[in-house]
């Protein structure tokens, strides 16, 4: 594999950087830089501002509004954007259900659900895990039965992430009770913004509010919003699933991580000098940077396999935990690296319009929930633990 | 070896634990940490009705006990309920006047030890990091007193303290160990301010600054410019008291982990059954008896020689760095995306254990002052 750049890819590269230069808000950038929360319309105005460009989608086929990037072309933006410190888009809609639709999904589907995506009609959230089906997702007991040309709705999902700022919601329901669990699951749109749909805030340990639990009453979904066939959402919800995880190798945002890591290690001091010349603190900061650099080209093998084989396959859990684990390293040492003031909780001063002196350094309050907030990393989108068992079993075959 | 409570040691520890449980449960604390003083001052008194923190003194200045003993039991006992209150600081500053104090200073150590006087230890600052001799704060001569500049960092319980014990420098260079002294200074003196918040772990800390603070001739604690041993020797108990409040914690959360991985299913089975869950679970069991026999080591030692008492403290506050964060990360992935909430008693047991490593000297700091310790030996 060749690792240097064409000169095409290098003229891509300086096309984005002078779109982020010229289109980056750069009150966006510092709050992003420094691990704050945006609020909803912040997230907005930076999709809007993609959109115009073109870039929201770019993964997307060019018929349905995205660019028909290349791996490489994927990756340059995923790094230089992140290491500008562009918010991120949200996934739920652009990244996952977007696949879906585009490979299973009828042609009304596409025409309706994708533009819409792109202008920010719909903010999309995920109703994979209820309360008793976590790693176990074949589990699900959310029920949808025919009535009609709709379907009725019951039961719960959780952990939905920003389901407070969702519209619509794409759910995997148990249609059928007969055959093997995973036989018995359909892919299903709700329409959020009905009586039946109830949300409720999980409030996670960093004090943050960005999980849900999401209840259904009697909720109602046009069969017309049922994706492929009754019963066959387990195929639908796996392919998801391996997209889900080739965006959770955060390469881009790791390396903007690091860099925000090195800084904080040229200003906190120890022992009168910078604490990055400290031999102890340097050790740990080389070898998370070393496995990231190893992890930038375990990425771009696996996405260019992924692009010549047309779907991302059992190698994507490779990138998810060792992207995940890197990451949680480089916002482990980060705390590590504030000392003492790693302690003060200081939630105030992460709010959208927020206008708190923080106590200790400007990015000492962003770090502690950050640290703490990336411990979800390791758990969500099939724990590790999961994602060791497919590797064991669809790549080792053991 | 016994380090086997005596039954005094576990009479104190049985009836904090039973208190606890009854007149002050964890969702009737979460309630009181977000405004000052972040505890109950009612249940305050109760403990010292208790004999805590009175357990942490000799018996020839008021104290109940003060053996290293009694602090690791003390401070198990806490950290088994995660309690926050100004223990740590009375700890620190009752021992800084029992050791340095006149007799003016013994009345206020027996307000501390009836719960009537919160005194915090102000000594830390805002780039010291970790270093004991890192003071910036200055001690000018001004008649026949002194006048105290400078900013102190993450006080325990700062906002809580009637007064403070602040470290200042009245001789020599930022970082050398000679020229430290230790004042006594109320907390409502002119010129002194305190900005309190909410730590990660639930306690309360302040930010105190001092600008020209006047203090007298009488205000000053043991000799001038001799303070670093003091100040090394109360950190020391400080260690081992957080020491002894990590192993309390690891041990809880040991349990609240099993108990899950026995009762959560997925895949038709408990967790439990999973030899992938099993193996990292005896791995924090191994792990935990480990940190408890550094904190034994220390304990052992804290009547011997400075060399060999600071040595078996550093690797204790190494091991409890490592084996807290180790095991709080593993308790969180093994439990899962309940494990990230706040509503589960777990995730605040957790944070308790990750902030451990971020008071009086994280698992790097103690690695490198065991190693000069051991090369001085």
């Amino acid at each position: 594999m060749d690792l240097t750049f064409s000169a095409e890819d290098e003229a891509f590269r300086q096309e984005v950087r002078q779109f982020l230069v010229e289109n980056l808000p750069t009150d966006l950038a510092a709050r992003v830089r420094l691990e704050m929360h945006l609020s909803k319309a912040e997230t907005e105005r930076w999709q809007a501002i993609l959109n115009a460009r073109g870039w929201l989608a770019p993964h997307w086929p060019v018929e349905h509004g995205g660019q028909g990037w290349s791996v490489t072309q994927r990756f340059i933006w995923d790094y230089e954007s992140s290491l500008a410190h562009a918010p991120r888009t949200i996934a739920f809609g652009l990244h996952m259900l977007a696949p879906v639709l585009i490979k299973f999904g009828n042609e009304d589907q596409k025409r309706h659900w994708l533009p819409r995506m792109l202008n920010g009609s719909d903010w999309w959230c995920q109703g994979y895990s209820e309360p008793g089906a976590g790693s176990d997702l074949a589990a699900v007991k959310t029920t949808a039965v025919r009535d009609g040309d709709e379907y009725v709705i019951n039961g719960q999902k959780t952990w939905t992430s920003y389901g407070q700022n969702a519209n619509m919601i794409f759910c995997l329901v148990r249609t059928a009770n007969t055959g093997k669990r995973q036989e018995g699951i359909s892919f299903v749109l709700v329409d959020m913004d009905q009586p039946g749909v109830e949300v409720r805030p999980i409030i996670t340990l960093d004090g943050d509010h960005e999980v849900n639990e999401v209840f259904f009453t009697d909720a109602r979904a046009p069969v017309s919003n049922l994706v492929g066939e009754e019963n066959q959402g387990w195929t639908y919800a796996k392919y998801l699933l391996t997209y889900e995880r080739t965006t959770m190798a955060m390469v881009g945002a790791s390396s903007a991580s690091l860099a925000l890591l090195k800084e904080i290690g040229r200003t906190e001091m120890k022992g009168g000098r910078p604490l990055g010349e400290d031999p102890y603190f340097a050790a740990r900061v080389a070898k998370v940077e070393i496995e990231l650099e190893n992890l930038r080209t375990t990425t771009m093998r696996v996405v260019a396999a992924a692009a010549a084989g047309g779907a991302p396959g059992p190698e994507s859990s490779m990138l998810k935990v060792k992207g995940t684990e890197v990451r949680q390293e480089i916002v482990s040492l980060m705390r590590r690296a504030l000392g003492p003031y790693a302690l003060p909780f200081q939630p105030d001063a992460l709010k959208p319009g927020a206008n708190v002196a923080p106590v200790g350094p400007a990015y000492a309050p962003g770090v502690t929930p950050s640290y703490l907030n990336s411990r979800k990393l390791t758990i969500y989108g099939g724990s590790n633990e999961v994602q060791r068992n497919i590797i064991s079993k669809a790549i080792l075959k053991l | 070896m016994d380090f086997k409570p005596t039954a005094d040691q576990q009479m104190l520890s049985d009836s904090l634990r039973r208190f606890i449980a009854e007149r002050y449960p964890l969702h009737l604390r979460a309630k009181l940490v977000d405004s000052a003083p972040g505890y109950s001052v009612e249940i305050w008194r109760q403990f010292a009705d208790l004999g805590v923190p009175g357990a942490l003194f000799d018996p020839e200045v008021g104290g109940y006990g003060g053996t290293p003993r009694d602090i690791a039991v003390v401070f198990e006992t806490l950290g088994q309920a995660a309690v926050s209150a100004p223990f740590l600081a009375s700890l620190l500053a009752g021992r800084i006047l029992a050791e340095a104090g006149g007799e003016a200073d013994q009345v206020l150590l027996n307000q501390i030890i009836a719960g009537q006087a919160v005194v915090a230890f102000a000594h830390q600052e805002p780039t010291s990091r970790y270093d004991l001799s890192h003071v910036a704060t200055a001690a000018s001569r001004a008649g026949d007193g002194w006048r105290i500049s400078g900013a102190k960092a993450v006080v325990s319980y700062g906002e809580a303290a009637d007064s403070f014990i602040v470290s200042a420098r009245t001789s020599g260079a930022l970082t050398d160990a000679d020229g430290l002294s230790l004042f006594l200074v109320p907390s409502d003196e002119p010129g002194l301010s305190v900005r309190g918040y909410v730590g990660v772990d639930g306690a309360r800390s302040a930010e105190v600054s001092f600008q020209d603070v006047a203090v007298a001739v009488g205000q000053l604690l043991g000799t001038e410019g001799k303070a670093f041993e003091l100040i090394e020797k109360v950190t020391g108990l400080g260690i081992l008291a957080l020491c002894a409040d990590g192993v309390g914690a690891l041990d809880v959360v040991k349990d609240m982990t099993a108990d899950y991985l026995r009762t959560r299913t997925q895949f038709g089975q408990p967790i439990g059954s999973f030899q992938a869950l099993q193996h990292r679970m005896a791995t924090m069991l191994i792990e935990i008896e480990q940190a408890r026999s550094a904190l034994t080591n220390a304990v052992a030692v804290m009547d011997e020689p400075r060399l060999e008492r600071e040595r078996a403290l550093s690797a204790a506050k190494y091991t409890l760095g490592r084996v807290s964060a180790l095991v709080a990360e593993e308790a969180i992935q093994m439990h899962g995306g309940i494990g990230m909430t706040w509503e589960l008693a777990l995730s605040h047991y957790a944070k308790r254990l990750i902030m451990l490593d971020h008071v009086l000297g994280d698992v790097d700091h103690h690695l490198e002052r065991y190693i000069a310790l051991s090369r001085a030996a």
